[in-house]
């Protein structure tokens, strides 16, 4: 079964330890800055909303790379960077609408979720479960049973 | 190994900064944050120096765990000499600029000398520099995070500044972060406009991975992070009411202090509690609560992100206030409410708001302005100092306008600003003033809880409930239950409550972890980020260390055993109602053998083996 990172922001509290976890398994430091997760504050309206790449099927940012530097995880479905084969051209953080590869100035490659092999860090890490690692067919499945149990009363 | 290693020294009369290495014998004796900064304030300063002269130093300083995984480990403190108690202060916050100052790579940053001219600090990594803040002076703290984003463009930045009341002097200001948290209590807001520094701004990119033992390291963060998720405080009562779930615990308790002390429970206790919180109102449904949120690396996330009713006469017209911004916190919610004995939840996190907006202790102000409500009430302040302001207690008009002036630094404002015990001085009644060590007292009466009675008298930062919370044990019941009305056996308490408080303050971590954590839990995040052999024992010594460190800076700024006293009005006038009616605290039977506890002679002072037992 394929799996995806279904994200519920209403449950998220802004603690950044997903970032923590996420900078710490590829990075081996503590250092949001380096996260591929990233969780934006809505001050004003008191939201705080985690981000991260959705892994498209036709994922723009493998289509747009000149060199086959990033790959389908036929395992897992992420599409992951070949640090070796990528040349900074950042072509890739140009074509993904979503803004979710980067480019990292100290290693000089694009980096993005690669749902860490199968194991997610970020979901483990999350104390509220904003963040869990669901069969991919059914990311709607706890919303749906949510308005299920409303419509129930 | 978790410390950076790194000190950026900020010589703000030459305008110069350098860097040093963390002097790591210290750090082994001190651990970090308060401990360490401490030791290096004592070690640097004249304990007797005027806390607002140049002679004083500031230090930011996070401990090794701020900006790791571990849970709440985004913690630093700002500590100082205090112009409000002339004692050491060091006030803790959390947010976010703790852990970004040690992903920049620095421990600390000691401030010495006074800036000629409005400056503000920004640190980039290895980029440091002293800018020019004529721009943000004389501006709010809000105003002054907006202008530096802007200046940057750069949303990430995180921003620790002071407000208006702290340029004018007000002796409770207190040193905001991240918009709404704050190194909040005894002045050190002050100090650092007295410093003319205005802002710190920091972006950390460099991240903090010096762990000594990764793995050791993980597998403790870990079983940590499931002993709060599992326990009902952190897990449950923190996260959905926030610290303001003691409101009406303690109220039940009858250790409720309400209208500067004079009584013991609040009658409206409940409109303002965290139940109050969670109730839609009536005007849009809505209730004052958003969402609850956390701090850097929290798992706990007792934060309170709130809004005002629209229509409430405190911002009906001011739009710039109908956004939500940081809620009431128990201490806050008792300070503006229960102590004012004004029972709106809107006044009172209005008047939060502003607290937040111009940087000022909320625990300080409420109790000053309580004091204010009862000299004006037997007629020692009148309308002529008020400029016509009824200042009744109860009345949330008088409230919202007394925060307004004093935030801005204007007319009644300055007066409030002087805290509780210059303004009660002033106006010709001493005994009003409900504080120690000129400090405001915190929200736990000690007729009702005994053991606080002797934690405010012997704190070092004056009246304060953070230096040893025995009302964990007293009311909850963490990690033993003990009798609140009974006074034997609260001086081993409080001194084992101050010890561990000490070094948990020292780690980099928040004390709110210790509702379900033990320094069992602790020790083995401390010494797989650390190295070293950190036990629950060891930290429980440095514990001490630390406290009979600050005890001595104390005494040696000139406080004596004198100053380990409480106001008349708690040890005279019995609780009138509740559980403790009849009550007064009982200090007298606790303090003689807490110093013997501690090994300290009769004044107060440690003794030579004390001394030497501890390597101080
Ligand atoms: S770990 Fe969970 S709660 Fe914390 S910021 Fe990330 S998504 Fe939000
Ligand atoms: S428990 Fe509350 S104050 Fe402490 S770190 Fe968590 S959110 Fe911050």
């Amino acid at each position: 079964m394929l799996r995806a990172l279904q994200i519920e922001p209403e449950k998220c509290t802004g603690c950044l330890q997903c970032e923590l976890a996420c900078s710490y398994q590829a990075e081996g430091v503590f250092n949001p800055a380096k996260s591929r997760i990233k969780v934006f504050t809505f001050h004003d309206e008191g939201r705080f909303i985690p981000y991260t790449c959705t892994q498209c099927s036709e994922a723009w940012c493998m289509h747009a790379c000149p060199v086959e530097a990033i790959v389908l995880n036929e395992e897992t479905g992420s599409k992951d960077v070949l640090a070796d084969v990528c040349v900074g051209c950042k072509v890739c953080t140009i074509a993904c609408p979503f803004g979710t590869v980067n480019y990292n100035q100290d290693t000089k490659v694009v980096y993005k979720c690669d749902l860490c092999g199968g194991d997610p860090e970020c979901a483990k890490a999350c104390p509220t479960a904003a963040i869990t690692y669901v069969d991919a067919d059914h990311t709607g499945l706890a919303r749906m049973r949510a308005h299920a149990a409303a419509s129930a009363n | 190994m978790a410390w950076a290693n790194n000190v950026l020294r900020v010589n703000l009369t030459e305008g110069t900064t350098s860097n040093e290495p963390l002097n790591m014998e210290w750090a082994g004796l001190y651990l970090g944050q308060r401990g360490l900064a401490t030791k290096y304030l004592a070690e640097e300063i004249d304990p007797k120096c005027d806390a607002l002269g140049s002679g004083n130093k500031l230090i930011m300083t996070t401990g090794p765990l701020t900006g790791t995984m571990a849970s709440t480990g985004g913690r630093y403190s700002v500590v100082t000499k205090s112009p409000l108690t002339g004692a050491v202060a060091c006030s803790n916050s959390g947010g976010f600029i703790g852990a970004e100052l040690k992903a920049a790579g620095y421990d600390m940053i000691i401030f010495e000398g006074k800036s000629p001219r409005p400056v503000y600090l920004y640190v980039e990594n290895d980029k440091v520099e002293i800018a020019p803040a004529d721009e943000i002076w004389g501006q709010s703290v809000w105003a002054a995070d907006e202008w530096l984003h802007k200046k940057y463009q750069d949303p990430l930045l995180r921003i620790a500044a002071v407000g208006r009341a702290a340029e004018k002097g007000c002796l409770y200001a207190a040193v905001v972060n991240d918009l709404h948290r704050a190194a909040g209590r005894s002045g050190v807001g002050t100090v650092m406009a007295s410093k003319n520094l205005k802002a710190v701004a920091v972006r950390g990119t460099k991240g903090v991975g010096n762990i000594k033992d990764p793995g050791a390291f993980m597998q403790a963060v870990n079983a940590g992070k499931k002993v709060l998720a599992e326990n009902a405080v952190t897990g449950q009562g923190l996260p959905t009411y926030g610290t303001q779930v003691l409101m009406n615990v303690i109220n039940e308790v009858g250790a409720m202090p309400t209208r500067n002390m004079r009584e013991v429970q609040f009658e409206g206790a409940s409109k303002i509690s965290a139940e109050a919180m969670h109730e839609p109102r009536e005007s849009d449904g809505k209730p004052n609560l958003v969402t609850n949120a956390g701090c850097f690396g929290c798992t706990i996330a007792c934060g309170r992100i709130s809004t005002i009713d629209r229509g409430h006469f405190s911002i009906e017209n001011k739009p710039q206030y109908w956004g939500a911004s940081g809620g009431l916190e128990y201490e806050a919610a008792w300070a503006l409410g229960s102590d004012t004995g004004v029972d709106d939840i809107d006044a009172l996190t209005y008047a939060n708001f502003i607290c937040n907006e111009d940087g000022i202790d909320p625990i300080s102000f409420g109790a000053t302005v309580a004091a204010a409500m009862e000299l004006y009430q037997i007629g020692a302040i009148t309308k002529e100092q008020t400029g016509g302001v009824e200042l009744k207690f109860g009345s949330a008009e008088a409230l919202a306008w007394a925060t307004e002036v004093t935030c801005r630094g204007e007319g009644f404002g300055l007066d409030l600003g002087m805290g509780s015990k210059r303004l009660c001085e002033k106006y010709g009644h001493p005994d009003l003033s409900m504080t120690v060590k000129g400090q405001e007292f915190p929200a736990y009466d000690p007729r009702g809880i005994q053991g606080m009675g002797l934690t405010y008298a012997t704190s070092n930062r004056g009246a304060c409930h953070l230096r040893s919370y025995t009302v964990s044990s007293e009311v909850m019941g963490v990690p033993e239950k003990t009798d609140p009305l009974v006074t034997e056996g609260k001086p081993e308490l409080v001194k084992a409550f101050q010890d561990a408080t000490s070094i948990v303050d020292s780690s980099g971590l928040c004390v709110f972890t210790t509702f379900a954590w033990t320094l069992e839990d602790i020790a083995p995040q401390v010494a797989a980020a650390c190295g070293g052999d950190w036990t629950a024992e060891s930290m429980l010594e440095a514990g001490e260390r630390i406290w009979n460190l600050e005890r001595e800076f104390n005494l040696a700024a000139g406080l004596t055993a004198a100053d380990d006293t409480l106001p008349k009005r708690l040890l005279t006038e019995p609780a009138q109602t509740g559980p403790a009616k009849g009550n007064v605290n009982r200090l007298h039977e606790m303090l003689p053998k807490y110093y013997e506890v501690r090994g300290w002679n009769e004044q107060g002072v440690p003794t030579d083996e004390t001394r030497q037992r501890l390597s101080l």
